[in-house]
């Protein structure tokens, strides 16, 4: 699991990287959902015990010794709010993209000034 | 080369604190605080077999149903943002390039399928691998495959909005249900716990992840129109 944890630190660097360097607009959505990607897999290994199965109680899992031999659900359940918030505000930036290139017909965030003092 | 050497500046700082949080990580051992208490009571009590279900509908209820609200809140920002202004001409109305064949054969065969693995999956939620959100999407998903194959093709956007409505309102109702007439708000047990391990068991989750899988169906459908329509 720290391979995971590696890879998503890895991936949270390279979406930041993207968002700070890039000057497309698309391209810094994008950079955001990968970072954002990055950290749900450290989220997701950080709950992780070695050995462990999925939290789901079935045949193959004991009732009363569950707590043994389960990892923990509650990062799960977090990174699961966190994957459908991050689709609603990936939704709602490239609207306001759509809406900015309606009226200047240009994708780079430098022409964007009015709001800069 | 300043903007680039600031940019590297700072992704070093963030490599560096990455690393020393990551450094003295160590995994888990065994589960803690509240996570063995959800795992030790939550199969017994709620009779869910998913534990990160029961997490998600029944433990931690009230940040599902602010979850909820944040997805309305972005699906109605969108449309608000990308609706056509009063004085803005209809772009021209010069028709899309009709997809082929096969893309044609290939929906109209494969999206009743896909909506009805949307609907096993939110409906299998409380048993295995799934829940609302996931089986949301993939019915949104038959939409898009849909859009993809008739470009033309309009959504019904009254029936959109009764079935998010009516699901969001009910949401709530059987939030208030469980909180008069069991133990809390959302608390799924108003409604009888069933044979553990069957569809109709874990009280009300099936119901509540029904409803959760119809609100993000339609809301992420709402989304992909809205944003079809304004394409350039």
């Amino acid at each position: 699991m720290t391979l995971v944890m590696v890879l998503g630190a890895a991936l949270m660097l390279v979406g930041f990287w993207g968002l700070i360097t890039r000057q497309n607009m698309i391209k810094m959505v994008l950079s955001l959902a990968i970072a954002e990607t990055g950290l749900q897999l450290i989220m997701i290994a950080v709950g992780y015990i070695n050995g462990g199965t999925a939290p789901i109680l079935d045949s193959a899992v004991d009732k009363l010794s569950a707590v043994q031999q389960v990892v923990d659900p509650v990062p799960q359940a977090l990174v699961l709010t966190a994957i459908v918030i991050g689709v609603a505000v990936n939704a709602l930036m490239l609207a306001f993209i759509i809406r900015l290139y309606q009226k200047k017909h240009s994708l780079n965030i430098s022409d964007y000034k009015d709001m800069k003092w | 080369m300043v903007r680039k050497s600031i940019a590297l500046a700072l992704m070093t700082g963030l490599a560096f604190i990455l690393a020393s949080i990551l450094g003295d990580w160590s995994p888990m051992e065994r589960l803690s605080g509240v996570a063995y208490d959800y795992v030790a009571h939550g199969a017994s009590d709620l009779g869910a077999m998913n534990l990160v279900t029961a997490i998600v509908v029944t433990y931690r209820g009230l940040d599902t149903l602010g979850e909820v609200t944040v997805l309305f809140l972005a699906a109605s920002g969108v449309a608000v943002l990308l609706r056509r202004a009063d004085g803005e001409q209809q772009e021209k109305t010069q028709s899309k390039r009709a997809a082929s064949e096969i893309v044609t054969t290939g929906a109209s065969l494969l999206s009743p399928f896909i909506v009805m693995f949307g609907a096993y999956i939110f409906l299998n939620g409380h048993l295995s691998p799934g829940g609302g959100f996931q089986g949301g999407a993939v019915i949104a998903s038959a939409v898009l495959l849909l859009f993809l194959a008739h470009p033309d093709y309009k959504l019904r956007h009254d029936v959109l909005n009764i079935i998010e409505s009516f699901s969001g309102f009910t949401y709530v109702l059987v939030g208030l249900l469980g909180l008069f007439l069991a133990g809390g708000f959302l608390d799924n047990r108003f409604l009888p716990l069933g044979a553990y391990g069957t569809i109709l068991s874990a009280g009300s989750i099936p119901l509540i992840y029904t409803l959760i899988g119809l609100k993000v169906g339609t809301e992420l459908a709402g989304i992909l129109e809205n944003m079809k329509g304004r394409a350039l």
